[in-house]
Parts: structure tokens; sequence; C-alpha cells
């Protein structure tokens, strides 16, 4: 296996429930990676694995080739990019601050901050009299977009997106995924992105990974998986396109 | 953001770090109209011989000024020798001169010779209430079980004042407690009809009430003499001793009179005192410069306010950022806190004297000890309830602890925490008038004359600029708000 993410056999429990139940996976560099399954599946504590947010009970976690580093993850978590369902902009930031907060933390010139700014607003479509609002005066989408540049400022070689694109309309969000992929096209990371939305799945994902019950269920190509389902399930999760 | 904050508090501690006193001699007196007087007499005594004198007056009740004459805030008060006995050496029986000097000198003090009156307890009613009831004596009051009592409460918590006079004369009636510069009030108002008087009490004349008669000779002698440490200046000592004999209980009754029904000042009564004995030889011009003080008196104010609310902030603040993250933890401070801020002011205040003394310093600990629970609660409330997504987005994009308390928490925190350090201001602004009941000046001061003179405009004098004080600290706690944090996360809008 060659993965940059690799989990072998991995379990995690809380309390007395097993969210993820002896799973192994590896995701190749460069790929987007689609983690499909319900609420509670466990997809978004498979995600919290990769930047060390959760630590697993046993099983190894292997990211860029080594195990977290524990004592210095905070430096690890800048090479992985993170961005959520509710986007988590931090209200008392303006825009450029939300967006520029690691370059200022990396202690980059502000001339280099605004710079790397306009960038990424002009990648992912903002308009550039928004840097000074605060997040509550941007739409729902516009936030979404603010919340992924935060994510890839200091240009990580992993972006985790944990439904990043959900509560907007099919619209706008359809609009939102073809800026993404411009911004992956020019600035190429390994994605990993939790959803329950198939049709983002199959717009965005060129590999699949099945979770349910804490098990994973079936992983390979896209447009492989939608072809054969291994299980009535995975047929059941694939076929809904709603949206699309 | 945080540059302001620390500004801001530099600032605050800046304006804290106000002036200290030079040495002199300091003359106390606790807060009603006589002992005012005879610490005037001393001071100006000691003046016109050339000594410099620092006035510490007002202390609020007899311990008070015995721990601040002890602790050596002040170097002599006015006491009396049944007050000395009975509260301060805890004698039941009456000391005769030997015995109490023999006592004092175990605690290192000395009692200067008696000043010549004999200021007993009494009690006293009004004249239309004595020709209702033909009262005379206190003997005469034991039949009559509808008079309702309001007596000052040093003299309900003595052995040798209300419970001692209720046994030994059968009394039957309940006491309620009041404050004694309002008693005269309450009693020409009627709301009460028996109140505990000193027998050379100017009031007494003021209302024309009518002194009951102690039958039973159950009062024991209040001679007034200064009381000072053994150590003190001999010279000093001697100078004071030219008092002795000089004032009788008329002389005395005439003095306190003189401020309490001719509205003289202090300074002026016992300065035509001092000239008519003969023991000076001018009148030393007492200029009481009413801005002058007020200005003192706020500065006062605002130094023990300030750093009693700069600790409070550094303290509270540095213990919310240790616990917040422990449930149990963050539990067992607030209720320590919360149980602080249960116990009455003038109880906190005074629990401070065995432990700090009298003075700034005690005031200044206690406002500190009830400006802790607003700031730990907010800030601990503020930490707590900060979203966990915005906690977990934090950590994620790879922010240090310390990073996120700077960048995330702290700003986060900050207008909850604003909320609570007003809070802590507006009321450390009000509970320092009263440490002026334990010798630490202020904008009390004033308050604490104004209630033994039964004077409004000088309660007035304090009362006001406190009230002003207040309102300019919640503007200015505004103004900083507005200054620290987006107008959408300010505290009006959290709670619209």
């Amino acid at each position: 296996m060659s993965g940059i993410i690799e989990l072998q056999a991995v379990t995690k429990r809380y309390a007395e429930s097993i969210v993820l139940d002896d799973l192994s996976l590896s995701i190749p560099p460069r790929s987007i990676t689609g983690v499909i399954g319900e609420s509670g599946s466990g997809k978004s504590t498979l995600l919290q694995l990769v930047n060390g947010l959760v630590l697993p009970d046993s099983g190894t976690v292997n990211v860029f080739g080594k195990p977290l580093p524990r004592d210095d993850l905070a430096r690890f978590r800048r090479r992985v990019g993170y961005a959520v369902q509710g986007t988590g902009l931090f209200p008392h930031l303006r825009i450029a601050q939300n967006i520029g907060l690691l370059g200022a933390l990396e202690r980059w010139s502000p001339a280099d901050i605004d710079a790397r700014t306009a960038e990424l607003m002009r990648l992912m479509d903002l308009s550039p009299e928004l840097k000074l609002r605060y997040p509550y005066q941007l739409s729902g989408g516009q936030q979404q977009r603010v919340g992924i540049c935060r994510a890839m400022f200091l240009r990580p070689e992993i972006l985790l997106l944990d439904e990043p694109f959900s509560g907007v309309d099919p619209l706008t969000r359809r609009d939102i995924h073809t800026r993404f992929l411009e911004l992956l096209a020019a600035e190429p990371a390994t994605v990993v992105l939790v959803t329950h939305d198939i049709a983002e799945a199959r717009r965005l994902a060129s590999e699949l990974v099945i979770v349910h019950d804490g098990r994973l269920i079936q992983t390979g190509e896209t447009a492989e998986v939608m072809r054969n389902p291994a299980t009535k399930h995975v047929a059941l999760l694939v076929g809904d396109s709603s949206d699309d | 953001m945080i540059d302001r904050l620390a500004l801001s508090l530099t600032c605050l501690g800046v304006c804290s770090g106000l002036s200290a006193q030079p040495e002199q001699i300091a003359v106390g007196s606790k807060n009603f109209t006589e002992g005012y007087v005879l610490a005037e007499i001393m001071a100006q005594l000691l003046e016109s011989r050339g000594i410099p004198v620092e006035r510490r007056f007002g202390f609020g009740g007899t311990l008070v000024a015995f721990e601040a004459l002890r602790a050596g805030e002040i170097d002599v008060y006015a006491e009396y020798t049944g007050t000395i006995g009975q509260v301060i050496l805890g004698s039941d029986a009456t000391l005769n001169s030997v015995q109490l000097a023999a006592a004092l000198a175990q605690l290192d003090l000395e009692a200067l010779p008696a000043l010549g009156f004999n200021n007993t307890y009494a009690l006293a009613v009004t004249s239309p209430t004595a020709r209702r009831y033909n009262l005379r004596t206190i003997s005469d009051l034991q039949a009559l079980s509808d008079l309702r009592f309001g007596l000052s409460h040093e003299f309900r918590d003595r052995a040798d004042g209300w419970p001692g006079l209720k046994s030994i004369y059968g009394l039957s009636q309940d006491s309620s407690g009041i404050e004694h510069g309002l008693a005269y009030q309450a009693l020409l108002e009627g709301e009460i009809d028996v109140t505990d008087a000193y027998s050379t009490d100017g009031d007494l004349q003021r209302y024309q009430l009518v002194v009951l008669e102690d039958d039973r000779g159950y009062f024991p002698s209040y001679h007034a003499l200064p009381l000072t440490r053994q150590d003190l200046d001999s010279e000093v000592k001697a100078i004071l001793g030219e008092l002795a004999d000089r004032l009788d209980d008329e002389s005395m009754r005439a003095l306190n009179a003189e401020v309490v029904v001719e509205n003289r000042s202090f300074a002026e009564a016992a300065a035509a005192f001092l000239l008519a004995q003969g023991l000076v030889t001018e009148v030393q011009a007492p200029t009481v410069n009413m801005w002058r003080s007020l200005v003192n008196n706020t500065l006062v104010h605002l130094k023990l306010t300030g750093i009693a609310l700069l600790a409070a902030c550094l303290t509270g603040l540095s213990l919310a950022l240790a616990v917040y993250r422990s449930r149990r933890l963050s539990k067992v401070v607030l209720y320590v806190a919360g149980l602080l801020q249960t116990i009455p002011s003038i109880a906190l205040l005074a629990l401070m004297i065995p432990v700090a003394g009298v003075g700034q310093t005690p005031a200044i600990i206690a406002l500190f000890l009830y400006s802790l629970l607003p700031i730990v609660r907010n800030a601990i409330t503020a930490l707590v309830t900060i979203d966990p997504l915005l906690r977990r987005v934090a950590t994620a994009l790879g922010l240090t602890h310390l990073q996120q308390l700077r960048h995330v928490y702290i700003p986060l925190a900050l207008p909850h925490v604003l909320a609570g350090v007003r809070i802590a201001a507006v009321v450390s602004i009000g509970t320092a008038t009263l440490a002026a009941f334990i010798g630490a000046g202020g904008l009390g001061e004033p308050i604490v004359t104004g209630l033994a003179l039964n004077n409004t405009s000088l309660i007035l004098q304090g009362a006001i600029p406190a009230a002003l004080l207040a309102l300019c600290a919640e503007l200015v706690f505004e103004a900083l708000e507005r200054w620290l944090v987006p107008r959408h996360l300010t505290s009006a809008q959290l709670v619209s």
C-alpha cells in the first residue's frame, strides 16, 4: 500500500458503542475520495482520525507515511486543511482575517497574506469587497467558500472536508463545486470529502468509500462502485440522485 | 484586540497607583459627634504645638478604632473607661484606674489622664412620650410592653448594654437595631418610642428629649480619656495630658450641641473650646474646603476600587483560564466566589480587621473578594459556552493551545468578561463607601460623618459623587466594549 493516508485495523469506541470497527483504508495521493454513509455511520469520526482530533483505541493511522506526531500535532495539522458543515468561521474576525489567520500565525508578511487571500477569494469567486465584512454579513454559500479559502490558505497537501457544501440551494452548491474543482486544478491536494449527498460525491469524487455501522462496506473508483454496488445497502445509497 | 486589552489594563493599573501619606501623629475617632469633637480638640492642640497631625476620623465601632490603634494605623483616639473594660478587655467587673492601666499595659497601650466628664449610656424618650406615660426612670418602662425600642447596634450587642439592662430591670420589650444617627429622627417621627443615648449627647438638648434616670445604677461609668500606645512620643503624651479634667458633663454636652444644634463644624467647636480654656492663644483658622476634600475623597475612592478591580481581573481571569476545562474545578471556584459574595459587605470588612488591620489594605482586600465572583463567573461561563464547532475548527486548523486562547477563546469571551468586570466595578464603587467604617477614607467618609451628625447635605457630599462615579464606570466600560469588541458581538447584541 502506498496511500498518503493509511488506516490499519482501526477501532474507535465512545463509551460502550463502537463507532469504527476494524477499519482499514488506503487513500492515494491527489485523489478526491468521497466517504458516504448515513448519519451515525462513523464517517465524521473517520475524518477526524486523519488530523488527530480523534485518536484510535486500536490500530494505526499513518499520514504522509508516518504515524501522527502526537507531540507536535499543531504543526502537522497546518499541512492538513479542514472545512466543516456550518463553516466554523470565527465570528469576531473579518473575512480576510478568517482566511489569513494561519498565514499570520506562520508569520507571513502582511503583503503576502493579502496577496494569498486575494488569490483564494478570486479562485472561489468571492468579491474583494467582502474582505472587511464579518461572517454574519455573508450568505450561507459565501461563508462556505470562505471556509474553503481558509482551509486552503497554507496550500495543504491534504484537505479534509466534513459536509462543507450542505445547507445551500442546489444551484449555488453546483457553482461552489465548479469553483472548488478549479481551485484544486490550480493547487492539487489529496481530498477526503465526507458527504451524505451521492450527487455531490459523483460530481467531485474519483474514489468512493462506503461506511455503514462503523464498517467499511465497499471502496473503489466512483464509476465502478456506482456500476457494481457490493450490497443492496450500497445500491440504495448510491442509487439516490435526487438533486442531479 | 489583545494589545488594546493589555493597554487598558495598564492604564487601570497606573490610575490606581496613587500617593502614600507622610509620617505624622494620626488622630482617630469613632463615628459619633463626641468622638469627632474630642479628636478635633486633640488634633488642634497638637498642631498648635507644632506637631503635624493626620486626621483619621469616623471608624465604625469600638473594635475597629481599637484595632487601628494597636496596628499603628492611628496613634490616639478618645475612648471611655467603661468601654475599655467591657468591650475591649472583656472584663465584666468595673475596673479602677490602676487595674485598667495594668490591663492596657499588657497590650502595650496606655490611658492618658481622663478628660473629666462621664458619658454613660442612657435611655431617652420624647417629652410627649414621657408625659403620656409619666416616665421618669428606667424602671417606669417595665409595665409598658407596647413601647418600641430602637437601639443602636453596638448597644444591643454589648453585655453592658441592652442584654444586661433588660435583665436587671426586667424589661420584656423586644428591640430593633437602628443606626444611631437616625434614631432621634425615628423617635421624633414616632417610628420608635425609646432609644439609647449618651448622657452628654448634644442632640438631647436639640430635640428636647427626656433622659430616663438609671435608678438601679446599672450603667458603668464612662469617663473619656485619650487612649494611645505606650510607645507614643512622651512630648505628645504630655501635650494631650494638658486636657485632663478640662471637660465636665455640661461643657461636653454644650460642645456637642454646638455641632449638632448650631451646625458649627467640629473644628470650629474645638477651636473655640481650646481658646476659652487658654490651651491655645490664637484660633487656628480651620479651613474646610469642600471641593478639596471632595477631590481627595474621590481619589482615595478610585484608588480603593481601582486596585481591587485590577487585582480581581488578574486573579479572576487567570483562575477562569486555569479551571474552565474542568467542570468540577469550575464548580468549586464558583461556589467559593459565590460564598464570599453572600457575606454582608459590612461584615466582610469587619472580618478583615483581625487579618489585615484597618485602613485601606483590608478595604481593598474586601473589595477584591467581592469583585471576584462576577468576573470569575462571567469568564468561566463565557469560556465554557464557546461554540464547540469553533473549538474543533481552531484545533483542526493547527492552532496551538495558546494561539487558540489568544485568537479565539479570549476574544469570544471578551464581551461576557467585560460585562462581569463592569458589574464588579459598579458594585465596588458602591461597596467602597462602607470602607470608611474601617478608616479607609474615600467617599464613604462624608457619609459616615453625615450619619453621625444627622446631616443630610454631608451625606449627599459622599453619596452623589459615588453615584456619579458608578455612572462614569458604566460609561467607561461601555466605551471600552465598543473599542474592543465588534459591534455584532457586544453584550447588548447578546441580550437581544
